[in-house]
């Protein structure tokens, strides 16, 4: 079954920018050519609102990464323009950066720093005063206190990424950018940063995340970002977009089985399962497709009879992976 | 005036700690070994091969090389501090947290060369320290003879700066200290006075940068040069200027940086 193509137009239609006074994070018209020649972004226009959890979802090589280096100023822009709480990235550079903390994707520590160095180093990196007990406070809450005097190179992979997290919390940032912040991390500690990250939120801070775990998107997120091939292809708050893009499917026991979908239940274009005991119906909420009430009386009508019901959502998954087939 | 727009001295602070610490950390290799070198040096030059040499412009001649090597010493270890300054994070990746910090270029290079050079000046303090143990020693221009040493050091630290940008491998990393400045250094009058060359290599000579260093510095102690003490000055002042200019351009442009 295919969604219509106008839908999903309309979904891309909504998301472009438009002047918002809450939004703390603002893009236009980025792009972006590596030396190589690779057009890595082709105009990228996003706006990130104030104090919420921003999940940007796409494939592998889809730009996540280099659409944060740039607002983070670590890649130079070929074109276009960001803001920070209306600080430009280029001509203000001290204030858009000083807002913004940066957990990237790849685990890149000295490791011959104490964490209680490392720490400190990034706070005074960042111009802040030192303050002994806020990075206290942040070790402790990342669980890293006792491994203060520890060079990094003895810590394992989990607490090497959460050294990374104290490094970007340690200026007190109002924007914080998790690259893949739970790749190769364990359920415990990924519970444990999710319980971070709303905490931050209640605090505050703006969270934008780059996943691959989509239930994590689905778990976190107030609005979720699709990116492929350089290109912002949606952009939606979750809700609208599970109820807009989400997929109902409704199965029935049948009582007898049946060999052949009968006449009367064609416009339905239900699916037989294979043994003739279930029948499936597939459809969304937006689409002229007649509801389940009118199948359920047609199926009356017809005489099929069924012993139970069963209906489900698609998750974010389902929904992305549609998404992107529908890509050229 | 917004203050966090102000200049970002703690940052500044902040790397040049670190730098200054992972020297201390590696105290055995930035002090121990330069001591061990500098005392071969005048046990073979100084004393075995040098009592059989004559005096040079009245120096004796474990006394002469000196100051060629504390210079020899101050431009190898200013470029390969500054270059792994660099480089490292670079290689590793950390560098992300100094791009995306509310750092100024301007801000990075003085922490980054500040910390090179100071390492370079107080080996080469060092060096002086134990070359008084092994010859009798003076110094006729004190004031040059520190101002030298920064002006080297900082203009050396600065190119090997350059070079820990532009290096994309190890190997690069070393390949410019390598095959130039030793080379340089060495054929630049640390061991001997330029006057002692035969009439065609005396020319060559004067092409390479590294006779006006040895030569001013080697004047501020015993008031005697290969070339004059302006000349010796000028040139370094350009050498510190080219420099400048290719960080400048290296910053306008985010050159293997930002890209
Ligand atoms: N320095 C570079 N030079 C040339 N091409 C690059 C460079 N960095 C990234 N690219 C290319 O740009 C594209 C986007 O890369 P990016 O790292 O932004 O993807 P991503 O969405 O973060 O992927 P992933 O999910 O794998 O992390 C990729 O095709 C990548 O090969
Ligand atoms: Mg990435």
């Amino acid at each position: 079954m295919h969604r219509a193509a106008s839908d999903l137009y309309q979904v891309t239609f909504s998301s472009r920018p438009y002047f918002s006074m809450s939004s703390i994070i603002s893009i236009s018209g980025v792009t972006k050519t590596y030396a190589t020649g690779f057009k890595a972004l082709k105009e990228i226009n996003l706006d990130i609102e104030r104090g919420e959890i921003f999940a940007l979802l796409g494939p592998n090589g889809a730009g996540k990464t280099t659409l944060i280096s740039i607002v983070c100023g670590i890649v130079n822009r070929s074109s276009g323009s960001v803001t920070v709480d209306g600080h430009d990235i280029g001509k203000d550079y001290r204030d858009a950066r000083s807002l913004i903390g940066l957990v990237p994707q790849e685990l890149t520590i000295d490791a011959f720093e104490t964490v209680w160095a490392t720490v400190n180093y990034s706070r005074g990196l960042f111009g802040k005063a030192p303050n002994k007990d806020f990075v206290e406070k942040v070790l402790r809450d990342l669980s890293l206190w006792e491994k203060k005097d520890s060079k990094a190179i003895t810590l394992s992979g989990g607490m090497k990424r959460r050294l990374m997290i104290a490094k970007a919390l340690s200026h007190e940032p109002r924007v914080l950018f998790l690259d893949e912040p739970t790749a190769g991390v364990d359920v415990e500690l990924r519970q444990d940063m999710w319980a971070m990250v709303r905490r931050l939120r209640e605090d505050g801070v703006t969270i934008i995340l780059t996943t691959h775990y989509i239930e994590e998107a689905e778990a976190m997120a107030d609005r979720v970002g699709v990116i492929n091939k350089g290109e912002i292809i949606l952009v939606e708050g979750k809700a609208e977009l599970m109820r807009k893009l989400g997929r109902k499917q409704m199965t029935l026991e049948l009582r007898v089985p049946l060999s052949a979908v009968p006449d009367g239940l064609s416009r339905y274009s239900l699916e037989l399962s294979g043994d003739g005991n279930q029948l499936t119906y597939t459809y969304d909420n937006q689409s002229d497709r007649p509801g389940v009430a009118s199948l359920i009386r047609d199926l009356e009508a017809t005489g099929v009879q069924f012993r139970d019901l069963d209906t489900k959502n698609s998750s974010l998954e389902e929904i992305f992976v549609n998404l992107l087939r529908q890509e050229p | 005036m917004n203050l966090r727009a102000a200049p970002n001295f703690r940052a500044v602070w902040a790397i040049y700690r670190v730098e200054m610490a992972r020297a201390f950390r590696t105290v055995l290799q930035s002090i121990i070994s330069p001591v061990i070198s500098t005392s071969l040096y005048f046990v073979v030059f100084g004393s075995a091969i040098g009592s059989r040499i004559n005096e040079i412009d009245g120096i004796a001649y474990g006394a002469f090389i000196v100051p060629g090597l504390m210079m020899l010493s101050l431009l190898t270890q200013s470029i390969s501090n500054a270059s792994f300054a660099i480089y490292f994070p670079k290689f590793v990746g950390s560098i992300y947290e100094l791009l995306s910090a509310p750092v100024s270029y301007l801000e990075i290079i003085i922490a980054y060369v500040g910390g090179a050079a100071t390492k370079s000046i107080m080996l080469g303090l060092i060096i002086l320290a134990t070359a008084a143990l092994f010859v009798p020693l003076r110094i006729e221009h004190p004031f040059w003879m520190m101002a030298f040493l920064l002006l080297t050091a900082v203009t050396f630290s600065l190119f090997g700066f350059i070079i820990g940008i532009w290096a994309k491998t190890f190997e690069q990393l070393q390949l410019v200290p390598l095959l130039i400045v030793t080379p340089l250094t060495f054929l630049g009058g640390s061991f001997y006075s330029i006057h002692m060359l035969p009439g065609i290599w005396k020319t060559i000579t004067l092409f390479n940068p590294v006779v006006y260093l040895i030569s001013g510095f080697r004047w501020s102690f015993y008031g005697k040069a290969d070339v004059s003490v302006g000349v010796s000055l000028g040139m370094t002042l350009v050498f510190l200027a080219i420099c400048i200019a290719i960080v400048a351009w290296i910053f306008k442009t985010g050159y293997r940086l930002r890209n």
